[in-house]
């Protein structure tokens, strides 16, 4: 069968791809667009290390076929970043060494990053339920949810 | 050393203690980083294996030739392309692996030995074709009768997984074949004049399921062999020099041909101490002459890699009145998987490490199963037989209606305590974790109704081995270090401040880099919470060759003896009014002048590390029990360990916290499931569940520090001793909820929803 041609907007920038009909996303982002910051822990939508982006949408790019990208907007790690100023999450989870192997990082960043947008005072509670998606083996959560917390406050001016 | 809670040391030291941003942190939070399977070469093709799909069969033929006329496929492996080799152990991590048995792990011989064996491997242009030639390979099994369980595997009629298997450690031995590998024995005194003394004596048994690491990255690797037989392998390890060696035995080449480098790692916790795909990976490169990558899913890394050892423990320790443990005795029986060589042995070491005993005497059993080899996981061994002991050392305490902390203080082990397995402890630091706990405000804050506290030491011996580092000065005063140990969770940042301690210079004049197994001598791999401590003192030793050369440097620009050179806070200087008088060289300026002066500064060193500190913890946790649904929810946890010297506290709290909630794991939720054909039936994170973020609070740490003597800053590991004592703490805290004790892991909550239904029947009754 032939490939499809996919028209998309990833991290802000036109993109176009072609990508076989049972090519997830994440095949695309990694494969495709060597777009590897965002990570295959499972590939059933269970660990969220693949987490991105979709038009203001958390999903698991795992779980998305790379044809279903046609005409949407993707965020990713890779965007996270402005230039060269890191997202404060991003400084955050250095400050508080949110990470040790740092494999589940990018998709608990933008997974953050999504919550943050939704609710900038989150609970500890309500940064708990909201990564329960974003599976860390490392740290024990504490350090995330520490640096999560703080980034809202500082965000919010605290 | 008085115990602190920030892990600040003594205050003598610069860098060490301090919490700068790790060197790889900016690639880690960008997506910069590139770990296994984030590698693209030209040319590449995808390889992909073949599993066997029972538990235990005869292979009788192999027929790939459907699958090698399929457009796109290159190539096909099978056992045919692996030589036999002859029994041979060589040390991977804390246990050992027999190169007869690994060639077979990787791609089974004779027999399939578990369901998810490799029994083939195709490479093929995309990873759609080489799915659609795995499906056209023809594989004859004969099934034969398989078994999971230690007990059964070790009964006189059980299939025998390997026909020729004699027990060793056996007189005489035995004339049978069996499933038993192994036995091993320690002993100190006589356990039957120490239960005389007893007057109490309690004996149980317990049971643990297996368990795997759950590292979130895959194994994955890319090999690239070229025709004048070099080649290159990229792979996440924990050990790239020892994945050279394996490869290199496997593939019959020369170690010097083989160059690896070790990516990123994405977690291993000892998984990721032995190959699967890379030998596998290389013949397909050799045979198709392209580079291959390689990547287990999800459903592969369960189903053929790992886990932790299920296990059968009994117990039996005898106690006076007063609370004085006179005997320890215990029989581990441990799976082994596939293939023989569990961690019974450390488990027998570290069963009653914790106590200053007399008597002792542990008897341990390497059984073989008919699952997946057994991998390392923190502290192999350990969790499982200190569960047990410290599980009965609790009830002990609740019998005489002694504080268990009170307990524990009146028996441990300490400096001068002579281990059954062996040493004599130096300084350790298991009295002060326990004066802490007794001290902590968790241990008497008040529990609300149906919550139970539960407290549990645990302890790991620590390795050091064979390590190399090098410090290179770069022409403006900047350093490259470069070590050979991969860095799973932070291990750059601590060998950076280590080495910014011994120079005295800024730690952000140091840039850090694991070098491949050609920039480097031979360096064990990082596992037995070696790093921060073999590495470390490579480092240090490192930085010394550097001092040396400097103050050389400055003797001849000053014209001095060289003896009359000292360095200090990172300068050259005149050694007291008699050197001379001279404005001190810095290694900015003696960088400057080396072309000047004799040539390039590089620090070097290669060490056999001996000394490793052993850790003891003690964690303390607060349960509420369900009793509607048997749900065990995590109210509160702490942990306090000694860390020697913390380095960088920030990631020795990220150890205690991440080693504490895989424990939690481990305690309330995770196992395998199998089928009556010895079929894995939960193979994915949605089945085999392991903590998520709202299953667990905060984890509060407090570090004590107690140095260790043999390394330069007092540094112990600390990785591997918190995965020891949750299993324990949370059983015990369990009891005090419920008033019954479960010796069977995991409590999860169909297990203790029929245990408190069990006992309302028989209430009833």
């Amino acid at each position: 069968m032939a490939k499809a041609h996919v028209t998309t907007t990833v991290n802000g920038d036109p993109v176009e791809f072609l990508c076989d009909a049972e090519q997830t996303l994440l095949d695309v982002l990694r494969d495709e667009l060597y777009l590897t910051g965002s990570k295959e822990g499972c590939g059933s939508g269970d660990c969220g290390a693949c987490s991105v982006i979709v038009d203001d949408r958390l999903v698991c790019a795992c779980l998305m076929l790379g044809v279903e990208a046609e005409g949407h907007s993707i965020e990713t790690i890779e965007g996270m970043a402005n230039g060269d100023q890191l997202h404060p999450l991003q400084t955050k989870f250095l400050e508080h060494a949110a990470l040790q192997c740092g494999v589940c990082t990018p998709g608990i960043l933008v997974a953050a990053k999504s919550l943050l947008e939704r609710n900038p005072d989150p609970t500890e509670i309500e940064v708990r339920y909201w990564l329960a998606g974003n599976l860390c083996r490392c740290t024990g959560y504490d350090k995330i949810v520490r640096a999560v917390l703080d980034t809202a406050q500082e965000i919010r001016g605290g | 050393m008085a115990a602190t809670s920030n892990g600040k040391a003594n205050g003598a030291t610069r860098w060490i203690g301090t919490r700068p941003v790790r060197p790889d942190g900016v690639d880690k939070v960008t997506g910069r980083a590139r770990f296994g399977a984030d590698v693209h070469l030209p040319n590449m093709l995808v390889g992909k294996v073949l599993r066997s799909p029972h538990a235990h069969a005869r292979i009788r033929s192999i027929d790939a030739s459907a699958a090698l006329a399929l457009p796109g496929v290159k190539t096909v492996v099978t056992r045919d392309d692996f030589n036999d080799l002859s029994s041979e152990f060589v040390p991977a991590g804390e246990m050992l692996v027999n190169y007869r048995d690994v060639v077979r792990n990787v791609m089974a011989r004779e027999k399939a030995l578990f369901e998810g064996h490799p029994v083939a491997a195709v490479a093929a242009v995309s990873e759609k074709v080489a799915r659609e030639a795995l499906a056209l390979i023809d594989v004859d099994y004969e099934v034969l009768p398989h078994v999971l369980d230690v007990v059964d595997a070790m009964a006189p009629d059980a299939p025998l997984l390997h026909e020729d298997m004699i027990t060793a450690g056996v007189e005489p031995a035995p004339t049978k074949p069996s499933n038993i590998a192994k036995v091993v024995e320690f002993k100190l005194g006589d356990v039957a004049a120490g239960f005389a003394e007893a007057d109490i004596v309690i004996e149980r048994e317990f049971s643990t399921q297996p368990v795997h690491q759950g590292y979130i990255e895959p194994h994955s690797c890319i090999a690239n062999y070229s025709e004048d037989d070099q080649a290159e392998l990229w792979c996440t390890t924990q050990g790239h020099f020892v994945v050279r060696g394996h490869c290199a035995k496997l593939l019959g080449m020369d170690v010097s041909k083989l160059r690896v480098t070790a990516s990123e790692i994405g977690g291993g916790f000892g998984g990721k101490t032995v190959v699967y795909l890379e030998p596998v990976a290389l013949m397909l490169s050799r045979k198709s002459g392209q580079p291959v990558k390689m990547t287990m899913s999800r459903e592969e890394v369960f189903r053929a890699s790992g886990p932790a050892a299920g296990t059968r423990v009994w117990v039996k320790i005898g106690m006076t009145n007063e609370g004085r443990i006179t005997a320890g005795e215990a029989v581990l029986k441990y799976q082994a998987g596939a293939f023989q060589g569990s961690p019974v042995q450390p488990g027998c070491m570290c069963a009653f490490a914790p106590y200053d005993l007399d008597h002792v005497k542990v008897i341990g059993y390497d059984v073989l199963v008919n699952r997946p080899k057994v991998a390392a996981y923190r502290a192999p061994g350990a969790p499982q037989s200190e569960f047990a002991v410290e599980s009965v050392v609790d009830e002990l305490a609740k019998r005489i209606g002694m504080d268990p902390v009170e307990l524990r203080l009146k028996n441990a082990a300490k400096q001068g305590t002579k281990a059954a397995y062996g040493p004599t402890f130096g300084p350790v630091g298991l009295v002060e974790t326990l004066e802490q706990a007794k001290a902590h405000e968790h241990y008497r804050a008040p529990l609300k109704p149906g919550q139970g506290r539960g407290v549990a030491s645990g302890f790991w011996f620590n390795i050091g081995g064979e390590t190399c580092a090098t410090l290179n000065l770069g022409e403006d005063g900047t350093i490259a270090l470069v070590a050979g140990t991969p860095d799973i969770g932070g291990s750059r940042a601590s060998l950076c401040l280590q080495a910014a301690e011994t120079l005295g210079v800024d730690v952000e004049r140091i840039r850090p880099l694991i070098g491949d197994t050609s920039t480097l001598g031979y360096t064990f791999l990082t596992g037995g919470s070696r790093t921060a401590f073999a590495s470390g003192m490579a480092v240090v030793e490192a930085g010394k060759d550097m001092i040396r050369q400097l103050c050389e440097r400055a003797a001849k620009v000053w014209d001095i003896p060289v003896e009359a050179v000292e360095w200090s806070d990172g300068e050259a200087r005149p050694a007291g009014s008699n050197a001379g008088e001279f404005d001190p060289l810095s290694l900015a300026d003696l960088a400057r002048l080396a072309g000047k002066t004799g040539g390039p500064f590089v620090g070097r060193a290669q060490i056999n590390a001996q000394g490793a500190g052993p850790s003891f913890g003690t964690h303390i946790v607060d349960v509420d029990v369900d009793r509607e649904t048997g749900r065990v929810t995590i109210e509160r946890y702490t942990v306090i360990q000694d860390a020697g010297t913390a380095v960088h506290p920030s990631y020795v709290e990220g150890q205690l916290q991440g080693g504490a909630v895989q424990g939690i794991g481990w305690a309330l939720n995770e196992e395998y499931i199998y089928d009556d054909k010895g079929r894995l039936q939960n193979p994915g994170f949605l089945d085999y569940r392991i903590p998520v973020c709202s299953d667990v609070p905060m984890i509060d740490t407090v570090i004590v520090e107690v140095p260790n003597p043999t390394h330069p800053y007092g540094v112990r590991g600390v990785g591997e001793t918190p995965i020891v004592p949750p299993m324990a703490a949370i059983a015990n805290a369990v009891e005090g909820a419920l008033g019954m004790r479960f010796m069977d892991l995991p409590m999860s909550p169909p297990r203790v929803l029929k245990a408190l239904e069990d006992a309302r029947i028989a209430e009833a009754a």
